[in-house]
């Protein structure tokens, strides 16, 4: 006989809560009208135009597009292209002005300088304040610190929505480790033995892979380098170079050290490809690499290490313990006539239930804590847990993996050609000395326009 | 007399314009297409490498700063090397493999035709699709090219992963894809050769090799030169096996012009600085055209 004791105040929450939960799927349009409220259909009827990368995140947008094309009445164009093909692509239309895109995925550890100083996109700061466009359920304030950074502009501007964080973490062979009796590596210094030992390059196994190939192995030395608790420029702004300060050329030394005497031969033109290739056939001790790849090293049809993979935190260095990360989000050019429309696609594709979903296939990890604690997701992971929890324990020592400037790709091309010169025996210091004089003027110019 | 020889001559030219004036306006549609597509980007290219011009900041004149920038950068120097490397290369050798090639396609044997369809395969194939297979192929560990080495007791080699190697590595790609195509046009001129000379050589005694130093090959030159030509060209352009394979790397060991220029222009948004580069480029290919049509006219039938 407990109804009777229902009080007409729990019976408002408990319909309250019920309204909350249903709301995404109910049509709301009356509600909108009587009260003010935040409405998926206020905007319905539009159709926008989305551009994104290949990869997990846009095949997960493409496979649940209907259900925000039935949410919002809004409809979706989406094309999707590889990486390298639609940085260009966006970075032209905007510089156009007439982007043919009304939202986008931005890279940020390549783009947010550019943009920003660019002035390319539009500000959605009132918007996300704005309980009429931010549903409560958004969970705005759960987004990560390093992700609220990377959307926000130096002027203090929020001009995107962080999507997707990506951390470097250690994969290792356990089956390999445990055939020579060693435990993961903690430290830079333990990595390194334990790579030398297991290092049999005549059964065709390799102690180490990481990146080698000039530009893709900047990210890798920035992982070491935040070991000396340093980045590669100091947060001043205008920015100055820090690749040449004795940590740099410490860490240099360290990639140097490393990858001559446990990777494989040829790794000087490894990306992150080849070094997959060769961990997944069970080729390789370990990997230290974006948090990615556990997807296809659990896949049975692809890999030969299913079951057998570790995963771990980055080992600390010598002065500190950070996992470099890079992050993704959404943003809406300042040329688009849908706006409203496209910020909803946004709130969508960042919001919880659709990271949740990247979580669970280990597409990405989300710049948001909850999915992350929440054991129902948990509980539908596709890949190990134990990757999850490791995903979990980088955020706290999280660290930015590549420099907040313009020229990033010709940044890492020339540090990267450095590092790459690194393995064929030259000097570290003569080495990052020469690259950072190169690259100093580079920067200089690139801060003045 | 002179008189009336100049008037004669104007009206002569007079009705020649006007026999000529309506087919004039049959040049306009191709003067728009060419000013258009040829001459307008052309001149804005010139225009765009005379200043300093990056995607997503204001533009400014300033000469040909560029230019000078480029004679000291390093990377360019370095690139115009590995161009002129990787093409003499990537010409001379499918050169000699395809001649060779056509040779003995050109002698009457059993299942010719089929051997014929299946040397040409390679040219059809995508290169890019080509390049990733090749990619898999080099692969230090896992690839089947140092499989095969290891099958005749060769140490392994690290084929594009290296600096040394990686330029004779992708020549050989080059060479895998492009050998049939010197070969059919090798064929061609072999199918037209007379018979004469050989059946002199042959009365007089002549050797195979002399047979085909002192006939075949000089019949067959001027169109070894035309193989040239376009080899050439081609080998100059290629960007898609260097970019998909390695990059430009290890480092920047086998980045050509166009994969410094494509960086420049794609990977770095210096607009102004790729456009330096194209010019020089365009001035290194004519130079380089006049060579190779001089060589034509010296290798002419006489």
């Amino acid at each position: 006989m407990s109804h009777r004791n229902l009080s007409r105040r729990r019976a408002l929450k408990g319909a309250a809560a019920l309204g909350g939960l249903a709301a995404p799927m109910l049509n709301t349009v009356t509600t909108f009208a009587q009260s003010g409220a935040f409405n998926w259909q206020r905007f319905k009827g539009q159709s926008i135009e989305v551009v994104m990368e290949t990869g997990p995140r846009a095949d997960l947008v493409k496979k649940h597009a209907k259900e925000f094309e039935q949410l919002t009445g809004i409809s979706m164009g989406l094309e999707i292209i590889p990486e390298q093909q639609a940085r260009q692509k966006t970075t032209i239309e905007l510089n156009s002005g007439k982007p043919a895109f009304d939202l986008f995925n931005i890279a940020y550890h390549v783009q947010k300088r550019q943009v920003e100083k660019a002035k390319w996109l539009f500000d959605v700061t009132a918007w996300t304040r704005d309980p009429q466009m931010t549903p409560a359920a958004y969970e705005f304030a759960d987004i990560s610190k390093p992700g609220l950074d990377y959307a926000t502009q130096s002027d203090g501007k929020i001009t995107s929505l962080p999507m997707f964080v990506d951390y470097f973490m250690l994969y290792w062979n356990k089956e390999l480790f445990a055939k020579k009796n060693l435990a993961p590596p903690k430290t830079l210094d333990e990595m390194f033995d334990a790579a030398v030992k297991l290092n049999d390059p005549d059964n065709g196994i390799a102690g180490y892979v990481g990146r080698g190939l000039r530009n893709a192995n900047v990210v890798l030395y920035t992982q070491y380098l935040s070991g000396w608790g340093q980045q590669t420029t100091t947060k001043d702004n205008p920015p100055q170079l820090l690749t040449d300060t004795p940590d740099a050329i410490a860490a240099a030394e360290y990639y140097k050290k490393l990858l001559t005497t446990a990777a494989p031969k040829g790794v000087t033109g490894f990306n992150w490809n080849e070094c997959q290739g060769l961990f997944m056939q069970g080729r390789a001790a370990m990997w230290l690499d974006g948090i990615g790849f556990a997807p296809p090293a659990e896949d049975k049809t692809k890999s030969r290490v299913v079951g057998k993979v570790g995963y771990a935190l980055p080992p600390a260095g010598p002065k500190a313990h950070h996992s470099v990360f890079f992050g993704g989000g959404a943003a809406i050019p300042a040329a688009s006539s849908k706006k409203e429309a496209a910020y909803l696609a946004a709130l969508w594709m960042t919001g919880r239930q659709m990271t949740s979903r990247m979580l669970q296939t280990g597409g990405g990890v989300p710049f948001r804590s909850a999915p992350l604690k929440d054991n129902e997701v948990l509980a539908q992971l596709t890949i190990p847990r134990e990757w999850a929890e490791t995903a979990a324990g980088c955020a706290p020592i999280s660290m930015p993996g590549l420099p907040v400037i313009v020229p990033v790709t010709q940044f890492r091309d020339t540090i990267g050609t450095a590092l790459t010169n690194l393995l064929g025996g030259a000097d570290a210091a003569t080495e990052m000395k020469r690259a950072t004089a190169e690259f100093k003027p580079i920067l200089e110019k690139s801060e003045q326009g | 007399m002179a008189g009336v020889d100049i008037s004669a001559g104007t009206a002569a030219r007079r009705s020649d314009d006007r026999r000529l004036r309506p087919y004039l306006a049959f040049i306009w549609p191709a003067l728009v297409v060419c000013t258009a597509l040829i001459i307008f980007p052309w001149l804005f290219t010139i225009w765009m490498s005379l200043n300093d011009w990056h995607i997503g900041s204001a533009r400014t004149f300033i000469g040909l700063e560029n230019y000078i920038k480029l004679a000291t950068d390093r990377r360019f120097l370095e690139s115009i090397g590995h161009t002129f490397y990787f093409t003499v290369l990537a010409v001379f050798l499918p050169l000699v493999l395809g001649t060779l090639s056509a040779l003995v396609f050109h002698k009457k044997f059993r299942g010719r035709g089929f051997f014929r369809t299946l040397f040409i395969m390679p040219m059809m194939a995508t290169p890019v699709a080509v390049s990733l297979v090749w990619t898999m192929m080099f692969h230090p560990q896992l690839g089947v090219l140092n499989y095969l080495l290891s099958l005749v007791g060769l140490p392994p080699s690290q084929w594009v992963f290296a600096t040394g190697t990686v330029i004779p590595s992708l020549v050989l790609v080059e060479i895998w894809l492009w050998t049939p195509f010197v070969m059919i046009i090798v064929l061609g001129g072999l199918a037209s050769l007379p018979n004469e000379p050989y059946e002199a050589a042959l009365i007089d005694g002549a050797s195979q090799w002399q047979m085909f130093w002192n006939i075949t090959y000089p019949l067959v030159l001027p169109f070894l030169v035309v193989a040239m030509i376009i080899r050439t060209i081609d080998a100059l352009k290629a960007f898609e096996t260097i970019w998909v394979i390695c990059n430009g790397g290890p480092g920047t060991a086998s980045e050509t012009l166009n994969v410094y220029l494509y960086a420049q222009a794609f990977a770095y948004n210096q607009v102004g600085t790729a456009s330096a580069v194209v010019v020089v480029f365009f001035a290194i290919i004519v130079a380089l055209s006049l060579v190779l049509l001089w060589a034509r006219q010296k290798a002419k039938w006489a």
